[in-house]
């Protein structure tokens, strides 16, 4: 296995009687996004602070790629913090200062920019956190989100190496919301940073993270990829997860993935024993990257909430769409075979219309393309296998883009 | 018998305790004072925000500094006349208001003056941002707090109370001329005359001596109670930062009169 960027040993930590960690041992490997959950006030933020050397452990080490953080020189200290950022679950942003001053801050302070690049970057930033006219306003002129938002732009405009997320999208509302998230995952595909988030929204976030852990008692009791979560047997872990998983998805309204994995296991028992069909579509919004680059992760957010509803308005009741990762979703067709899967993919394609999601057109050459794939379940296959061959080039019979 | 030699060496340890205190924070005070000193000289310059902190601790003190240095000379020229015609040596008024404001109240009500306005609210500043967790932020940009912070307050400090000490002394001689000349009417050119003649340069140096020694003491006590708002013992929040106000208030006020009288009996 890969050398960890930042691995916890037996790191303790007492605020004076009371114990926040009791040697807790955490990996966080470079280029993912690791998610860390747990109740209000089991230590979240307190394990982000010591990452980034805000607080020092009473016992046990800290490693940066191998290496003792308590070990290193000043100057090498230094450098390891210039490779972070911070975003502060209060924002911490500086009241005095205008919103354009803030953003602008830490390039001012750390790098020898010229005032030009400084104020091309900060705009930049600005209208990618979706932002606008806001910069000679003072943080306290600001809502909740806003200032969430102006504090996201703070931690991503140096470029970091390592991000540190305390809880970036509480308060937000659901499209915002899920706009940050695909921020975050963005930005970590683009410039490969690493990414550690502390995080409420079950399921949302296990879209965009590679390894979870789960804090609790001072203790790290789980850790593993999100799909490994959804199998945990400890009933702690299984009872906290399945309490934050809210039954719709709060974006698109529809089922989260966890709960379309048991409806499809649920299918897969009744095909076998009663040999009654099913079928799966699988779209995928494939240019959901472009859209959001070219206007904005609102807009991307916007417009995959009205494609959802869109969907579901047009499918029959029994049928289950859930929520399948950032930009796909999963339908099950209760009794449906593969024709018959085939023939409501024809009318999807036919009925669902450009003007329906987007109107006014974001831009000039926008387009929403989807792809479609269907397949049948079979019941000597498993269901991973289902879901594959939905997704395999020889089902995606269906591609609409919906331009005009 | 046991119980008392208990209480006895109780409040003996006590005290040991507070003394150890102390000289503890006298120590991280003196530390805290030249990092933020030494990072004044620190590249790239921070003329901005230096410029920005002389216009608020300075600039902005002229006026209160203005009224009350002609209040002061007023009061002394009031209390000097009728002292000095006892012995009938009231031609000795312009020296008498002069050697006391140059020396002597020039600098000490200087400093007491920008405790007041600038000093508090330094504190104030500072322990806000300690508790939004600002300082933090600064921390994790890599930006040290201390140079931010504290450097630009210092450096206007000491640029400050010099030129702010100067405006009282001579606002304070007029004040002394308004009431000695103007009202009981001792003769102006007696009393400029006895001004001039009165005053060396040893007593000017003396009195800017002690008002660089005041800007120290100011700007590292008000920015120190401010920095570490959190680490009091029952300071949390709002109420944590009315305590470091309070407490850099007093503290620079008490230390200032102090500083003046060590400084004092070195100078004479």
């Amino acid at each position: 296995m890969d050398q960890p960027l930042i691995q916890f040993e037996n790191v303790s930590k007492k605020f004076g009687q009371q114990t926040i960690l009791q040697d807790t041992d955490l990996t966080i490997y470079k280029g993912e996004v690791t998610t860390i959950i747990g109740k209000s006030g089991v230590g979240k933020s307190v394990l982000l602070k010591h990452i980034i050397g805000l607080i020092e452990p009473d016992s046990g080490q800290i490693l940066f790629n191998g290496e003792p953080l308590s070990q290193m020189t000043k100057e090498q200290r230094r450098a390891v913090k210039r490779r972070f950022s911070y975003m502060f679950q209060n924002t911490a942003l500086f009241d005095s200062m205008t919103v354009f001053d803030n953003i602008a801050l830490p390039l001012k302070e750390t790098t020898r920019l010229s005032d030009t690049e400084i104020r091309k970057k900060v705009n930049d930033m600005v209208e990618r956190v979706d932002l606008h006219d806001i910069d000679g306003k003072y943080p306290s002129q600001l809502s909740g989100g806003m200032k969430k938002r102006v504090a996201l732009a703070r931690a991503l405009v140096t470029d970091p190496e390592t991000v540190l997320f305390d809880e970036p999208t509480t308060g937000l509302d659901p499209i915002r919301k899920n706009a940050v998230h695909s921020m975050i995952s963005d930005y970590q595909k683009k410039f490969g940073f690493t990414g550690i988030v502390v995080s409420h929204e079950i399921p949302d976030v296990f879209y965009i993270s590679q390894r979870i852990a789960m804090l609790q008692g001072g203790k790290i009791v789980f850790q593993g990829t999100p799909e490994e979560i959804q199998q945990v047997t400890d009933p702690e872990v299984r009872e906290f997860v399945l309490g934050l998983e809210g039954r719709h998805d709060v974006l698109t309204g529809m089922a989260p993935q966890p709960s379309a994995e048991q409806r499809l296991k649920e299918e897969m028992a009744l095909l076998k024993r009663h040999e009654t069909p099913f079928s799966v579509l699988l779209l995928t919004v494939e240019n959901l990257d472009e859209i959001n680059e070219r206007a904005g992760y609102t807009a991307g957010q916007t417009l995959l909430k009205k494609f959802a509803e869109g969907l579901r308005s047009r499918l029959r009741i029994s049928d289950v769409c859930a929520r399948y990762g950032l930009s796909r979703i999963v339908v099950i067709l209760p009794q449906t075979n593969r024709e018959q899967a085939r023939s409501t993919c024809a009318k999807l394609a036919r009925e669902i219309e450009l003007d329906d999601i987007a109107d006014p057109k974001p831009y000039a050459e926008f387009s929403f393309s989807v792809s479609v794939g269907f397949a049948e379940a079979q019941k000597d296959k498993p269901l991973e296998h289902l879901l594959v061959s939905a997704e395999s080039k020889k089902n995606a019979l269906y591609e609409f883009r919906l331009s005009t | 018998m046991i119980a008392r030699l208990g209480m006895g060496t109780h409040s003996v340890s006590a005290l040991g305790r507070w003394v150890i205190f102390l000289v503890q924070e006298l120590g991280r005070m003196a530390v805290f004072f030249s990092k933020g000193f030494l990072l004044i000289f620190s590249l790239p310059f921070q003329v901005g925000k230096i410029t920005q902190q002389v216009y608020f601790i300075g600039m902005k003190s002229i006026f209160v500094i203005c009224l009350t240095a002609a209040f002061t000379g007023m009061v002394l020229g009031l209390q000097g006349y009728y002292t000095l015609v006892k012995f009938g040596s009231e031609g000795l008024l312009g020296a008498a208001v002069a050697l006391s404001l140059v020396r002597e109240l020039g600098p000490v009500m200087t400093a007491i003056m920008v405790i007041g306005r600038a000093g508090s609210s330094v504190a104030a500043e500072i322990g806000i941002m300690r508790i939004s967790e600002e300082i933090d932020a600064l921390e994790t940009m890599d930006i040290d707090p201390i140079r931010f912070l504290v450097s630009p307050r210092v450096a206007a400090a000491l640029i400050s109370f010099p030129l702010l000490t100067a405006i009282f002394d001579v606002v304070g001689i007029f004040g002394g001329y308004l009431t000695g000349s103007c009202l009981l009417g001792i003769n102006p050119g007696i009393y400029f005359s006895r001004v001039e003649t009165s005053v060396v340069m040893g007593d000017v140096t003396g009195g800017f001596v002690k008002a660089v020694a005041f800007a120290v003491v100011v700007s590292t006590i008000c920015c120190f109670q401010g920095y570490y708002t959190h680490t009091r013992a029952h300071g949390f929040g709002a109420k944590g930062v009315s305590l470091s106000t309070t407490s850099a208030v007093v503290i620079s006020c008490v230390l200032v009169l102090i500083v003046d009288y060590v400084l004092t009996s070195f100078l004479l």
